[in-house]
């Protein structure tokens, strides 16, 4: 008896499984659909970071030797900054889409059907938003290594890819939110565009913090951007210990250890802070 | 069998109520028409029903499971055609099927059989494997009604299906939803073509300020209004002072019910009266006044006069009264999420 019932409870598990997956694949599919049918914004995401990586590059290679700490000319300063920008700026616009389907009536398609758990719906937005993210970061690292720029490692290319996950993550989760709150897509592109570039310049992207003024500083050390930016930097340094300090900041030094940390506390954070959202939204 | 039932239901956005103590029961098997003006609460309701939206009270019970506990169970059982068509453009009709088709989890075995017949009924097949945004304001309803039917609910909830339709898409639309009447699934839907309702509904209610007015078979509801309906006309185009004047005469003849001046009409007359001799009786009353005839109509009461009749206003009326009136805000709060 007690036998049949495990049966039956594992067969209901496996069924909510496989139907969780199926409509997750069903509406992930959907915007890869949209994004091979209409490649612009692929195809800019890839050329914007690369034109900053040759132009950026280009306007500080006369810089005297020696300026950056370590050493390093602009160019490879320059490239840890420019992939996570890219990645940070992709999954800032994965409400978009979502936004636009709430506005053309194209949610509550979705809502309306038997959907296993409405969470697909994120997951689909996440897996998506991930995956482009990691595509122009790779083509921004291919361009680097052209330009002479160099190329992590293995366990560096790791350290890269598990560094810019929880940026997207925790971006993502953010922008999600904001596509279910903001009342049209005007209001979140609005938002999208005034975070974007006082980020990356409020950031240890372009240069190091003690480039900046003391206030400044101060920004650049609270900033997210910063904590994904220092150990791809690192990664790109060759032999890295996530162990030494990466950041001097003004309240402190930072490990990587401790930039990764700081960046998983963001992305459980958010995440935890949209979900009530998400479920009252998606109820 | 009950396949809708809803109690009480409340909605409020703001201070606009959208429904006020709706009752509402719709029996299995039959087409049911909900005829209102814009702003009646059709939508609301529809929406409530699909479990779309929460009303603020009331009961809600859908193929007898409450749809507020079990909203689940009751969407698989349920499709909803909405009034906005919400399509993606860059997919092809069949790829929108097939995304359907997952999201109500249908079993792969006989998924390409269900996606031809849907094809077939709404006669789509030369189109379906072009992109949605080519498609016209026909072919995305009856796309739209396609993917409201591929897992073959036991309700099937249409807002307006056939507004704004070409004569092709409409009747193709009218075809199918007898067919599928015939073969046991419940349809409720709204309009506010009296028309479509009469044509088609097998029960109908009518609401207005987001409760129901008026419910029964379309014929049942004619006739408990009773009387013919006349329409008189002095001349071509008369005026106010003449036409008070006659309705004063008229008033006092035997079998005449009531007797309105219509406006709108250049001043025309329109009668509520009992049996075929008041016709002869009039005829004598006005060559008496030695008043001319130019036009005497006799009809039997149309919807338009129920509703006429349950609210004081014409359905044109009222959804003049609120042409204009609607707040662009809050029409998408109410449709977004």
């Amino acid at each position: 008896m007690k036998n049949s019932t495990f049966a039956s409870e594992n067969h209901i598990e496996n069924q909510f499984l496989s139907e969780l997956i199926q409509e997750t694949m069903a509406l992930t599919y959907r915007l890869f659909l949209q994004l091979i049918r209409r490649p612009s914004t692929l195809i800019a995401g890839i050329l914007q970071p690369l034109i900053w990586l040759i132009l950026f590059g280009a306007l500080f290679s006369k810089a005297p030797v020696g300026l950056l700490p370590g050493g390093i000319g602009y160019g490879n300063f320059l490239g840890a900054g420019v992939i996570v920008f890219t990645a940070f700026s992709g999954a800032l616009n994965a409400g978009l889409p979502v936004m636009f389907d709430r506005e053309f009536g194209f949610l509550n398609r979705l809502l309306v059907a038997p959907l296993r758990s409405r969470s697909s719906i994120v997951f689909a937005s996440v897996i998506y938003i991930t995956s482009i993210s990691l595509l122009q970061s790779f083509a921004i690292m291919a361009m680097a290594y052209f330009l002479g720029y160099g190329w992590p490692g293995l366990a560096g290319l790791l350290l890269v890819v598990a560094t810019l996950l929880l940026l997207v993550f925790a971006v993502t989760a953010l922008s999600l939110g904001l596509a279910f709150v903001l009342p049209g897509h005007i209001e979140l592109i609005a938002v999208i565009f005034v975070a974007n570039l006082p980020l990356l310049f409020a950031s240890t992207a372009l240069a190091p913090i003690s480039f900046m003024p003391g206030w400044m500083g101060w920004l650049a050390a609270i900033n997210p951007l910063t904590f994904a930016i220092e150990p791809i930097r690192a990664a790109y340094g060759g032999s890295f210990n996530l162990g030494n300090v990466l950041l001097h900041a003004p309240y402190g030094d930072v490990t990587g250890y401790q930039c990764l940390i700081i960046l998983m506390g963001l992305t459980i954070g958010l995440f935890l802070l949209i979900s009530p959202l998400l479920n009252r939204k998606l109820a | 069998m009950t396949v809708i039932e809803l109690r009480e239901l409340k909605k409020s956005y703001g201070n606009v109520k959208a429904l006020d103590g709706l009752n509402l029961e719709v029996p299995s098997g039959v087409l049911y028409g909900l005829l209102g003006p814009n702003g009646a609460g059709k939508t609301t309701a529809l929406r409530v029903i699909s479990t779309l939206i929460a009303p603020d009270s009331g009961i809600v019970r859908v193929a007898g499971l409450d749809a507020l506990k079990q909203a689940r169970a009751v969407r698989s059982r349920l499709g909803y055609v909405a009034q906005e068509v919400a399509i993606d453009k860059i997919l092809t009709g069949r790829e929108l099927l097939r995304l359907q088709a997952a999201l109500y989890h249908l079993p792969t075995s006989d998924l390409a059989k269900r996606i031809e017949w849907v094809i077939e009924s709404l006669d789509m097949k030369l189109w379906i494997d072009r992109r949605c945004g080519t498609y016209s304001g026909g072919m995305r309803r009856r796309l739209d009604l396609a993917s409201g039917l591929l897992h073959q609910p036991q309700l099937l909830v249409l807002d307006e299906p056939t507004v704004g339709l070409d004569i092709e898409s409409r009747s193709a639309i009218w075809k199918l939803l007898r067919d599928l009447i015939g073969q046991g699934t419940t349809v409720l839907l709204s309009s506010h073509y009296l028309e479509e309702v009469e044509a088609l509904a097998d029960r109908m209610a009518i609401l207005d300020e987001g409760r129901v007015i008026a419910e029964g078979t379309p014929s049942q509801l004619k006739k408990e209004l009773g009387g013919d309906r006349i329409t008189l006309r002095i001349r071509e185009f008369s005026n106010e002072a003449e036409s008070e004047e006659v309705r004063q005469l008229i008033q006092k003849v035997e079998g005449v019910r009531q007797v309105v001046v219509n406006k709108s009409q250049g001043f025309s007359l329109n009668l509520v009266v009992d049996g075929d001799e008041v016709i002869s009786l009039l005829r004598a009353q006005l060559s008496a006044a030695q008043l001319p005839v130019f036009a005497i109509t006799q009809s039997k009461p149309s919807l338009d006069d129920v509703y006429l009749q349950a609210t004081g206003r014409t359905l044109m009326d009222a959804e003049l009264a609120v042409a204009g009136k609607r707040d662009i805000k809050l029409e998408s709060k109410k449709s977004m999420r």
